[in-house]
């Protein structure tokens, strides 16, 4: 039995409309125009316990109504959701108690609360007895660093430590699942890296199962070995990394370092895709030409100072996949 | 109950924290307070000869009541809700494990207890001491009083709580930010206490919800409403309080399906 499951979802929401400037303004009193935005047109997948998976997709893609839907927090106008054994919609006081929800957007602490009394309120609220209360807390504290600012009001946090209370937050009821939506949004590096190796910990460890949206390739890249692709409401892939790569194309970038003076030679299997300074890459196909062949022609005709492999950053394979599917 | 307790409790120290304001707000009251008892000891002067429904010193002990109390009025929506519903920030209220309605009336209760407490004390004690504030008339208007109040702070939080509701809809809410206070002082008898108005409005702001905030409590502890009439003051003020408990119950349920969360 997967843990979720979705099928079929559909969501469309109503925009009111009125044209710009004081005339847009009048003609909008008389007469309301509308515009239905399919938010989700028909969303399935299933996820078994202890998965990690990333949900991606462009701004207005769908990705955080998918995640409102999965935690009760939205209606969808059809389709089946089942979270944990719950429609999460209908049974959503019963059914909150087993996910965690981050939107990394907005903070769920008191702002004007210290934190640990936010997480102490939390507790009451998730009926959290007072033993099991301590001892997450102790965990939690332990791997999210936490101990220098919980006595620190909400408001004073810096954005990387809010972010660190807020997944502490998530998980003091101790959820099998935890939704996170786009937790890295303007973290800095260092502050990112802790939430990824927490969030990874935290799947490893304890089981707990992830869904993950974001925006940031690196954190995909570092965590999730499914990625659920989705564009304008569908799923355009639904895999693994490799899966996805192989997929859209088979490309591999050889990128070369060239001694000074030199310019790179053209080879007719593979094209340039950038020349700046003294580095050259190349995409090619390793069906129709091996990379030590693509090599041995490249350094045959010029002086090559350094040479590497690479594939493609994932960025543009799902730009491609973007364009592909548009 | 835990949650409930825990968030009123919370919301209730951090309203606590608001001296200030309070302070502010306490100085502004006793302003107005003194204009409002100085319009009508103007207007009774003006009119000796005149059967009034309540005596001049009967209205200058609601007019205190009215100042002392002023916070537990509804005469505004929950200004957390309102922020919660414009942020998107409503996502978070409805992954907690409560029942919303009653989750939003708990936070309606500390709203409208704490600033109540912080102003009503200090308020009472200047009115009677300098400015002919009287107590309740006898100990029966006194329990009657505090049992009717009761009544007074479930039915503004249950009013609370359904403007909260209405910004669902509406988003901003401030139509009915802006109509509210006028509603609420004037149909309460908050502006004018209700024996004071024509006689042919009576009647219809006696059914009305709003006279069981401010005309019933108060007459109550002036012995004007006698204790006799007390089981018909309960019935009114309780029936309303289940009816927009109700309508709020209901009406929260219909925004939750057709709920936009904003933003993000």
């Amino acid at each position: 039995m997967s843990q979720i499951r979705v099928e079929n979802l559909i969501k469309t929401y109503r925009v009111a409309e009125r044209k710009a400037g004081l005339r847009g303004a009048f003609a909008g009193l008389v007469k309301r125009r509308h515009r239905t935005i399919e938010a989700l047109a028909g969303i399935s997948f299933e996820l078994e316990a202890g998965e990690l998976v990333g949900y991606i997709g462009p701004n207005g893609a769908g990705k955080s109504t998918t995640v409102k839907i999965m935690s009760g927090i939205l209606v969808p106008d059809s389709g089946n959701c089942v979270v944990n054994g719950f429609v999460p919609w209908r049974d959503r006081t019963r059914f909150v108690s087993g996910i965690g929800v981050v939107f990394g957007q907005r903070t769920q602490l008191w702002w004007d609360l210290p934190v640990i009394e936010s997480f102490e309120l939390l507790s009451d609220i998730y009926r959290v007895p007072a033993d099991d209360y301590r001892k997450r807390l102790g965990e939690l504290e332990g791997m999210l660093d936490l101990g220098p600012f919980l006595d620190t009001p909400v408001r004073q946090l810096s954005l990387g430590q809010r972010m660190r209370c807020d997944l502490a937050a998530s998980l003091l009821h101790n959820p099998p699942i935890l939704f996170l939506d786009e937790p890295t949004i303007g973290l800095d590096a260092v502050s990112k890296l802790a939430v990824r190796d927490f969030v990874k910990q935290l799947n490893r460890e304890q089981g707990t199962t992830v869904i993950l949206t974001t925006h940031d390739m690196d954190d995909i890249e570092a965590l999730c070995r499914r990625i659920i692709v989705i564009g304008s409401g569908r799923i355009l892939s639904d895999g693994t990394l490799s899966d996805l790569r192989r997929r859209v194309s088979r490309e591999r970038w050889l990128i070369v370092d060239l001694e000074a003076d030199h310019s790179p030679p053209e080879v007719p299997e593979a094209r340039i895709i950038q020349y700046e300074g003294h580095r050259v890459i190349y995409g090619f196909d390793p069906a129709t030409l091996s990379a030590a062949e693509l090599i041995a022609t490249v350094s045959a005709r010029t002086t090559v100072r350094d040479i590497f492999v690479e594939n493609p950053p994932i960025e543009q394979i799902i730009a491609r996949l973007y364009a592909k599917e548009a | 109950m835990r949650p409930l307790i825990a968030i009123i409790s919370a919301r209730f120290r951090l309203l606590l924290q608001y001296r200030a304001a309070a302070l502010a707000g306490l100085c502004t009251q006793v302003v107005f307070g003194l204009i409002i008892m100085m319009v009508y000891q103007a207007f009774y002067r003006s009119a000796p000869d005149t059967q009034h429904p309540l005596s001049i010193g009967q209205v200058i002990t609601y007019v205190w009541l009215g100042q002392a109390l002023l916070a537990m009025l509804p005469w505004n929506g929950d200004p957390e809700i309102r922020a919660l519903v414009r942020s998107g920030g409503v996502a978070y209220e409805l992954l907690r494990p409560v029942d919303l309605y009653i989750y939003w009336y708990a936070r309606a209760i500390a709203l409208r207890t704490a600033p109540t407490l912080l102003r009503a004390v200090p308020m009472v004690i200047m009115a009677m001491t300098m400015f002919g504030m009287k107590p309740p008339s006898d100990v029966g208007s006194a329990v009657g009083f505090a049992i009717v109040l009761v009544g007074t702070l479930a039915m503004s939080c249950a009013i609370t709580v359904l403007v909260g509701i209405t910004m669902m809809w509406t988003i901003s809410g401030e139509g009915i930010i802006y109509l509210l206070p006028s509603v609420v002082t004037l149909l309460s008898g908050m502006l004018v206490p209700i024996p004071l108005f024509p006689a042919w409005a009576q009647p219809i702001l006696e059914i009305l919800p709003f006279r069981a905030l401010v005309d019933a409590p108060y007459r109550v502890y002036l012995g004007d409403i006698p204790l006799e009439q007390l089981g018909w003051i309960l019935l009114h003020q309780w029936v309303w309080i289940v009816v927009l408990i109700v309508l709020g119950r209901h009406l929260l349920k219909r925004g939750l399906t057709r709920l936009v969360v904003q933003g993000g």
